[in-house]
């Protein structure tokens, strides 16, 4: 007999969340705070979604998604979870970018992107500041029709490297490119800038065994190794979800799982309106990523001038499509010193990110996959040579993931790393007036999403769902209103 | 409840949501924003406290009457003003 994941679980719940990334441990975690019943379903056998980690037998932890978020982390951790979480938040200070167009090192945030535009770019101070005012003034019901092409053709005209400075790590962080709306480049810039680019100490495996003790705290019921195939509807309202065979009635449900899935896979189109089910179809995925994992052996060390973070490339132009290519020529690479996990053993890490298309991966047969993962691999050990000498002989381990990787664990279409393009956003947040009680939490809209926009963006949907509740609560129940629409 | 207890209400949330500002020189007329670090969380934040001491519910479309001291209490009156202080 298969064990039973779901043993001991209750027959009917206020909410249930499907999914544990950061968006669906925060909306779990602040309903079950609020005194609600919640049942947290998750697929995988660990918590976290993307905010993931695996360990190797030589002491090595590599984090997925760990490469930096906003100083806002800090505050949404201390409100929405716990003071020890948000106390191990810290800022990393050494950002470095090498490219043909410059290469130099910043602590990333609005004084010091001040300095450099002004001193190393030439730009005018007054053109500085209004560029950051207007970013940073920007919300995200505002205009959609500016690109962010457009933004910066308006405060730097032909200045291409000046673009690749303020654009390049934003690709990174949410997949966004030059002809996206100029609002997900504004928010999430003026995030970063406020005061620089963060990091949880203890890794990942800390940060999600915290999350996951505070809900316990919080009386959360969680079950790993369940996933969720349908959630049924009835008379337009959400009735229950069907896991593991088993079928437990519920008054809202919150996805975290893909937005697309959720709509046309687990609900079933015939629960929308036409126009709504076409707006699903036409919202587009973000795009996907490849990563290389670099265990250093266990006595070699990385200086740390190395730095934090490093932009790399070699492509001569800026391009955002070129930042997709398989034929790589960027590369953003997180080191990892002894303390990121000052109680674990000493060991210094290097992963290497680039964006990638999924099509590029898929559709490819099992030699012809194995032959590009390794292709990977070796492009990327010499790549690194230039910022870490000898790279190859003080390796201990070398392994890849590619959009394969990613779609395998966390069930995101396409692999999809930032969940949908910015229309995704509206459909994510209209989806409760076409079902009642049903409500999506997840990397939507590129804003939503990066571990900041996720947690934030659970809390928003946390608070949408408290409301219905009270609200229904404040119903006359069913039977007292039936005796009043006889009489 | 009265305004001038619903200010109060305001003010003691605030001071959760915000403990390093000193609001003591807060002026009712002007935005908050213009006046305090507030951002868009803040004020979902002071939204769902008010749901939670009160069960005053506030549609998002008029989270904009949260602006300042002075628009939150106007708006907030007739919501309240049945409420007995706690
Ligand atoms: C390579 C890479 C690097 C990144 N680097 C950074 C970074 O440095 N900083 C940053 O802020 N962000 C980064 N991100 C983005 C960030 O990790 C994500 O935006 C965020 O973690 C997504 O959270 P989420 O709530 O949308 O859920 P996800 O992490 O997408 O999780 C969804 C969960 O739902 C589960 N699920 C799906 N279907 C079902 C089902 N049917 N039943 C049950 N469970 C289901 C999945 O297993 C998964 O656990 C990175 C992402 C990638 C891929």
């Amino acid at each position: 007999m298969p064990r039973d994941f779901l043993e001991g679980a209750k027959d009917e719940y206020d909410v249930v969340v499907i999914g544990s990334g950061l968006g669906g441990l925060t909306t779990a975690n602040v309903l079950g705070r609020a005194g609600y019943s919640v049942l947290l379903l998750e697929q995988h056998y660990k918590l976290g979604g993307m905010a993931t980690w695996f360990k190797r037998p030589t002491g090595h932890i590599f984090d997925i998604s760990l490469h930096g978020f906003p100083a806002g982390m800090i505050k949404s951790c201390r409100r929405y979870w716990t003071r020890e979480i948000a106390d191990s938040i810290v800022q990393i200070k050494n950002i470095r970018f090498d490219n043909p167009m410059f290469s130099l090192t910043t602590t990333y945030n609005r004084d010091d992107f001040t300095r450099l535009l002004t001193e190393s770019f030439g730009i005018a101070p007054e053109a500085i500041k209004s560029f950051f005012e207007t970013a940073r003034g920007m919300n995200f019901y505002d205009d959609q029709s500016t690109t962010t092409g457009e933004l910066f053709e308006k405060f730097f005209p032909g200045r291409e490297d000046v673009v690749r400075l303020l654009m390049e790590p934003i690709v990174y962080a949410n997949g966004s490119t030059l002809e996206d709306p100029a609002i997900t480049y504004g928010i999430v810039f003026s995030n970063f800038m406020s005061k620089g680019v963060f990091t949880f100490q203890g890794g990942t495996d800390r940060l999600i065994g915290l999350m996951q003790e505070e809900l316990i705290n919080n009386e959360i019921d969680i079950r790993i190794r369940c996933h969720v195939d349908r959630i049924h509807v009835k008379n337009d309202s959400v009735a229950a979800v069907e896991v593991n065979g088993r079928t437990i009635r519920t008054r809202a449900v919150v996805s975290n799982a893909n937005l697309k899935t959720t709509i046309l896979k687990m609900v079933g189109e015939e629960h929308f309106d036409q126009s709504f089910v076409d707006a699903v179809q036409e919202t587009r995925l973000n795009n996907s990523s490849t990563q290389v994992y670099m265990a250093l052996k266990p006595n070699e060390r990385i200086d740390e001038s190395t730095g934090d973070l490093l932009f790399s490339s070699t492509a001569r132009e800026f391009r955002t499509d070129l930042l997709l290519s398989r034929d790589i020529s960027s590369r953003t690479y997180s080191f990892y010193y002894p303390n990121t996990r000052p109680n674990e053993r000493p060991r210094c890490l290097v992963v290497s990110s680039t964006n990638a298309n999924y099509k590029d991966w898929s559709g490819l047969s099992p030699e012809e996959y194995e032959a590009s993962k390794q292709d990977l691999i070796e492009t990327t050990l010499d790549a690194i040579e230039k910022y870490v000498p000898n790279m190859r002989e003080r390796v201990s381990h070398v392994e890849a993931s590619t959009p394969i990787t990613f779609e395998h664990y966390t069930k995101h279409v396409a692999g999809a790393s930032f969940g949908t393009k910015f229309e995704g956003l509206a459909v994510s947040r209209d989806l409760p007036e076409q079902v009642a009680g049903l409500y999506h939490a997840g990397s939507v809209g590129i804003i939503m999403s990066g571990w900041l926009g996720a947690i934030n963006y659970g809390v928003i949907v946390a608070n949408a769902v408290d409301g219905m509740l009270m609200k229904s609560a404040e119903l006359p129940n069913p039977i007292a209103k039936e005796s009043i629409s006889n009489s | 409840m009265t305004p001038a207890e619903i200010r109060n209400e305001i003010l003691d949330i605030l001071e959760d949501i915000a403990p390093d500002e000193d609001l003591s020189g807060l002026k009712d007329e002007v935005a908050f924003r213009d006046q305090l670090e507030l951002d868009s969380m803040d004020f979902l934040d002071i939204v769902m406290e008010l749901r939670k001491r009160h069960r005053v519910q506030i549609p998002e479309e008029s989270y904009g009457e949260l602006a300042s001291m002075q628009s939150t209490v106007t708006y907030l009156e007739p919501l309240m003003k049945d409420l007995q202080k706690a």
